[in-house]
């Protein structure tokens, strides 16, 4: 248990390129399909049972058995049919490894993971447990996107908190879960797709102008 | 309802497709409908909750096998006691061999609780095009519960892993992450009254796996909410969402016509 160490990692501040990226949602706002709070509810909610599921489970995962990230990697490649996805959550990875590199000693791995192995590796080597991990993975999961919330629709940001505040719970229950499966065959790890966050990736990476990378 | 179902195409030697085993339980009928066709023809309702059904697809080498089916497969609440209905379809293509699985959509009526469990494996060489459309609820009602798993294999290595949950247990499929509600540009409704208030559900969603990538096009995204993807390994796959099956059916149809077949070089 290193609970300081937990906040440390799951910091909107710590400087992994987190804030570039708006989990999907700019393509969402743009379609018109996210215009209020309640949307915005919908959104999170949809991301955190799906994407936030798999990070979690992978992140608890790699935290579990560091040695087992490239075949973690792979897993997660099979469920990222985007190819823009896959891009960002690679780019993610490096820059969370970056981060991490001048925080505790790592251990080998890839240059570019997709991001919730690097997560898994990154934690472990922080002295954290899977489902510490997964915590951080599940809540990193929806409070970029929130946060981008604010910056796309100008959302009252007391409001987008209350929503965070609400899905901690969710959070915790998803994290245990995927924590308890941390060993499993790697096919066996949780593979929840969201398929209108794979067609609005693809979409939004042929933008010219864009606020978020991705 | 226990129900399992089989179908063995080999090469007949004539250079042709014949089909070694073809054996089949209501409610999973099979029938030859062309020399290397079989549909899949409704034997009762359902799959209702309660029913196993196991459907085993084997292609051998250099054979090629189209499935299509006559009419949706309707999910059905049937009796509240029994366990979650379990539709379980397993899939072998062999090297230079080519699988075709087209059916027609899943509709998750109201109250339904399914879970479709899909396992290929497609061994080097061979060749898959595998769709799968989902309607949830049927006109004007809520969608039922349905869990969708798939895993594609090629040549050894997951190629494709997925889940959908769509319906009340489902946390968020019917916002804007998964399957969204209707964006403004497509009214909402253009109805009033009971259809008002199942307005954003009915959603329908399809996609096709293909293996190699080139039996779809090359990637793209739009018009509207269907892109068409390479995945990390040697193929690809072709998503779309929409309102109700019509826009989905107008975009992936056209894929999965036997010509796409002769883009393969």
């Amino acid at each position: 248990m290193g609970l300081a160490t937990l906040l440390v990692l799951a910091d909107g501040r710590l400087p992994s390129g987190g804030h570039a990226h708006s989990g999907g949602l700019e393509a969402q706002v743009s379609a018109g399909r996210v215009r209020d709070i309640d949307d915005v509810a919908g959104f999170l909610h949809g991301k955190l049972a799906t994407s936030g599921l798999v990070a979690a489970a992978f992140a608890a995962a790699a935290c579990d058995r560091p040695a087992r990230s490239p075949e973690l990697d792979a897993g997660f490649d099979s469920r990222t049919p985007s190819p823009a996805l896959r891009k960002a959550s690679r780019a993610q990875g490096r820059a969370l490894l970056r981060a991490a590199r001048a925080m505790w000693s790592l251990p080998p791995v890839s240059r570019e993971p997709h991001q919730p192995v690097a997560l898994g590796v990154v934690a472990s080597a922080g002295g954290l447990t899977p489902v510490e991990a997964a915590v951080a993975a599940a809540h990193g999961t929806v409070s970029g996107a929130a946060s981008a919330a604010v910056r796309l629709l100008g959302l009252d940001p007391y409001a987008v908190h209350g929503l965070l505040a609400r899905l901690a719970p969710d959070c915790d229950r998803i994290a245990a879960a995927a924590a308890a499966r941390a060993g499993d065959p790697v096919d066996d790890l949780p593979a929840a797709g969201a398929p209108l966050l794979d067609i609005g990736a693809e979409l939004h990476a042929t933008w010219e102008v864009r606020l978020f990378a991705s | 309802m226990k129900a399992s179902s089989r179908v063995v195409a080999e090469l007949d030697g004539l250079g042709g497709t014949r089909l070694a085993v073809l054996r089949s339980e209501s409610p999973l009928l099979l029938r030859r409908t062309a020399p290397a066709t079989v549909h899949l023809v409704g034997g009762g309702a359902g799959p209702l909750r309660g029913d196993d059904l196991s459907l085993e697809i084997e292609v051998g080498p250099g054979a090629t096998l189209e499935i299509r089916s006559v009419a949706a497969q309707l999910a059905l609440p049937g009796r509240g006691h029994l366990p979650q209905s379990r539709l379980r379809i397993t899939a072998t293509v062999a090297p230079g061999a080519t699988l075709r699985w087209l059916p027609e959509p899943l509709i998750a009526a109201a109250g339904c609780d399914h879970r479709t469990i899909t396992r290929v494996e497609v061994a080097e060489t061979g060749s898959l095009l595998w769709r799968d459309d989902l309607v949830c609820g049927r006109h004007h009602e809520p969608s039922g519960h349905v869990h969708l798993d798939t895993t594609i294999r090629y040549a050894g290595t997951t190629l494709y892993r997925h889940e959908l949950s769509v319906g009340p247990a489902a946390p968020g499929w019917s916002g804007a992450a998964v399957l969204g509600s209707t964006p403004p540009d497509r009214p909402r409704t253009t109805a009033s009254g009971p259809e008002a208030a199942v307005a954003g559900n009915g959603r329908a969603i399809g996609t096709v796996v293909a293996v190699p990538a080139t039996l779809l096009p090359p990637a793209t995204s739009g018009p509207g909410d269907f892109a068409v993807m390479p995945l990390a390994g040697p193929g690809a796959l072709a998503t779309a969402v929409g309102a109700d099956i019509r826009p989905v059916r107008a975009v992936l149809d056209p894929l999965c016509e036997p010509a796409a077949t002769l883009i393969h070089n």
